[in-house]
């Protein structure tokens, strides 16, 4: 099932979700609420909205972390549920970026950075290369052989950026990626994020409490209680 | 390249906890290759006194102890006039005891014996063996225990014997023993014209089947054995080994629990690292291959501790007097491998559990609060 852009017809709809609903402990708290979006392939949108309001559950639904209580997903037009193979999915399509660098401790940057591509089965010599790109690219390159716990902040969060576009994902979801950071250091991550996004070709997907970095976004949806408030703008 | 880090990493996170668990492992892997070396070279010992110049062994057919066989003196005289037999010697085993020593090996044995010609003679005269029917040759251990040299007289169970001979032979059994003239030892356990075995040396090894044909074909009662069908038959061995396999498996289970208990442990505090692994599209295979893998180094270690210190364990009873004789230090290559597999076996059985649990993880709900 592809979806095609109805404007001028050369754009796929990469991410897209119809009727959606997701709720926790047993129905009692529902967090998306018959929700409908659709992303083209290369655009950079962002979800704002209050907690709670079900930004984090829809990215963890189009990483295929969870499941749907009703209605479908799709990503790169293929539905994703049960049966769709999502390692695939994790390894190849998307990249994800969380609030929290995610990051394990006790590894070096490096190994840090390596794990998507050992979970891939990439080649040692590829993934390597790729490692030193990525990290030349976000200026991590002198960090390379440090443990995370003597990194930033900010160099976690980019050593995390970097981790999700290790095995060259078209499609990146990053749920609050700057929420931890101050506001220089957040402005530089987000800095950075957009121009890996652009030169990589990726889609992003961006859930985020911060307008000033939303707006920088070529879309901004607004969210409540689970549903789509408004498109804030579309450019 | 990384996953074996990740494997290491993280049991060097947590180094006291994977310590007592290799260490676990080392102790129970020790403790088996002690007691089953220990064992092993008791059996050969034992095997030993009765391969004495001999290849064949002939005894009562269906007795779980040589200790309780009884070989008729008819029989053993006529084995030996067979054309194809060179020597058969009857040998009386029973067990004594002295004031300080509840037990003591007796062996009743003719002067032709060979542990009587073989051995070295420390003190005394081989010549006079057998000459009077109190007469006695110690090992050369139950003369330093009896405290006992040539021409004393000390007392052995309900007897007093003359000391004639001083033995040395290669054998911890046989040093720790007491020898008698067979009569002696007949009237001694009230066993008259009987022994325990009789051991055969053949004029051609290539008649051994034939021997134990005739044996069988006339002496229905007896049942005769070569030496290395007699150390696999023989219960008393075969419930010594499986004892010494059963306290070493044991060893073992406790160490694998420990090795569970550590794994479990691991995971449990590792929930949020194996949901970002699974997010970076690691499979259930690679998880359950890092958790086994942890389990495989800790056994593995374990293993390599353990083998090196039972080795020096081993060497340290061998050099202890009491013991002389009786420790074989001659590690089986066999008995390394099963010990290194059951510590492999037991290490991946205590994975199992924090295995399917770790593969069970949800990353998203993992993940959820941050």
């Amino acid at each position: 099932m592809k979806f095609v852009d109805q404007g001028d017809g050369t754009r796929r709809i990469v991410l897209r979700a119809a009727d959606l609903w997701k709720s926790y402990d047993d129905g009692s708290v529902t967090v998306l609420n018959g929700l409908d979006i659709g992303v083209f392939e290369g655009r950079t949108v962002a979800l704002c909205g209050p907690s709670g309001c079900g930004k984090s559950t829809l990215l963890h639904l189009f990483a295929g972390l969870d499941h749907p209580d009703r209605g479908k997903v799709w990503v790169n037009g293929v539905e994703v549920n049960r049966h769709r193979n999502l390692l695939q999915l994790l390894r190849h399509e998307i990249g994800f970026v969380f609030q929290l660098h995610n990051l394990i401790p006790d590894l070096t940057l490096a190994e840090n950075l390596l794990i998507p591509a050992i979970a891939a089965g990439t080649d040692r010599r590829v993934a390597r290369e790729r490692l030193r790109e990525l990290a030349e690219r976000t200026g991590l390159s002198h960090r390379l052989d440090h443990r995370i716990q003597k990194l930033s902040g900010g160099e976690r969060q980019r050593t995390a950026l970097c981790r999700a576009l290790m095995n060259r994902p078209k499609i990146l979801l990053a749920d609050e990626p700057t929420v931890s950071l101050d506001d220089k250091t957040s402005k530089m991550v987000f800095d950075l994020l957009l121009d890996l996004v652009a030169t990589e070709g990726a889609t992003l997907l961006m859930a985020t409490h911060d307008r000033s970095l939303a707006e920088r976004c070529d879309r901004l949806v607004e969210m409540h209680d689970g549903r789509i408030l408004e498109h804030a703008y579309d450019r | 390249m990384i996953f074996p880090r990740l494997i290491v990493t993280n049991l060097l996170r947590h180094r006291i906890r994977s310590f007592i668990s290799v260490a676990g492992i080392a102790f129970s892997v020790a403790a088996m290759l002690t007691v089953v070396t220990i064992l092993q070279g008791a059996i050969g010992m034992f095997s030993g006194i009765l391969a004495s110049d001999s290849e064949i062994i002939v005894f009562e057919r269906n007795v779980s102890d040589l200790f309780f066989s009884s070989v008729p003196a008819t029989a053993a005289n006529e084995i030996s006039g067979w054309p194809m037999v060179l020597h058969a010697d009857p040998v009386l085993f029973g067990i004594v005891s002295s004031a300080d020593h509840p037990i003591i090996t007796c062996f009743g044995v003719t002067e032709s014996d060979a542990r009587i010609r073989k051995a070295t003679w420390l003190a005394g005269d081989r010549t006079r063996f057998a000459q009077h029917s109190d007469d006695v040759v110690l090992g050369e251990r139950a003369a330093e225990f009896l405290s006992a040299k040539v021409d004393d007289h000390v007392p052995i169970g309900h007897g007093v014997f003359h000391v004639i001979g001083i033995l040395k032979t290669a054998n911890g059994f046989e040093d720790g023993g007491v020898f008698m003239p067979l009569n002696s030892a007949q009237a001694f356990f009230h066993k008259e014209d009987t022994s325990s075995v009789i051991t055969v040396k053949l004029r051609n090894k290539d008649d051994a089947a034939l021997f134990k044909a005739t044996v069988k074909a006339k002496f229905p009662s007896l049942i005769p054995l070569e030496d290395a069908e007699f150390t696999h038959s023989y219960s008393q061995f075969k419930i010594l080994k499986a004892t010494a396999w059963a306290v070493g498996g044991c060893g073992l289970l406790l160490g694998g629990l420990g090795v569970a208990n550590t794994m479990i442990m691991s995971v449990f505090t590792r929930i949020r690292e194996i949901a970002i692994l699974r997010v970076n599209g690691f499979s259930n295979l690679q998880i359950a291959t890092m958790i086994f893998g942890e389990s495989v180094v800790v056994s593995l270690v374990g293993a390599a501790l353990g083998l090196a210190t039972g080795g020096c364990l081993l060497f340290i009873l061998k050099l202890v007097p009491a013991l002389h004789g009786y420790v074989d230090v001659a590690i089986q290559p066999l008995v390394v491998l099963i010990v290194i597999l059951l510590a492999l076996v037991t290490g991946i059985a205590g994975a199992l559990y924090p295995a399917a649990y770790a593969v069970r993880v949800r990353a998203v709900e993992a993940l959820r609060f941050e």
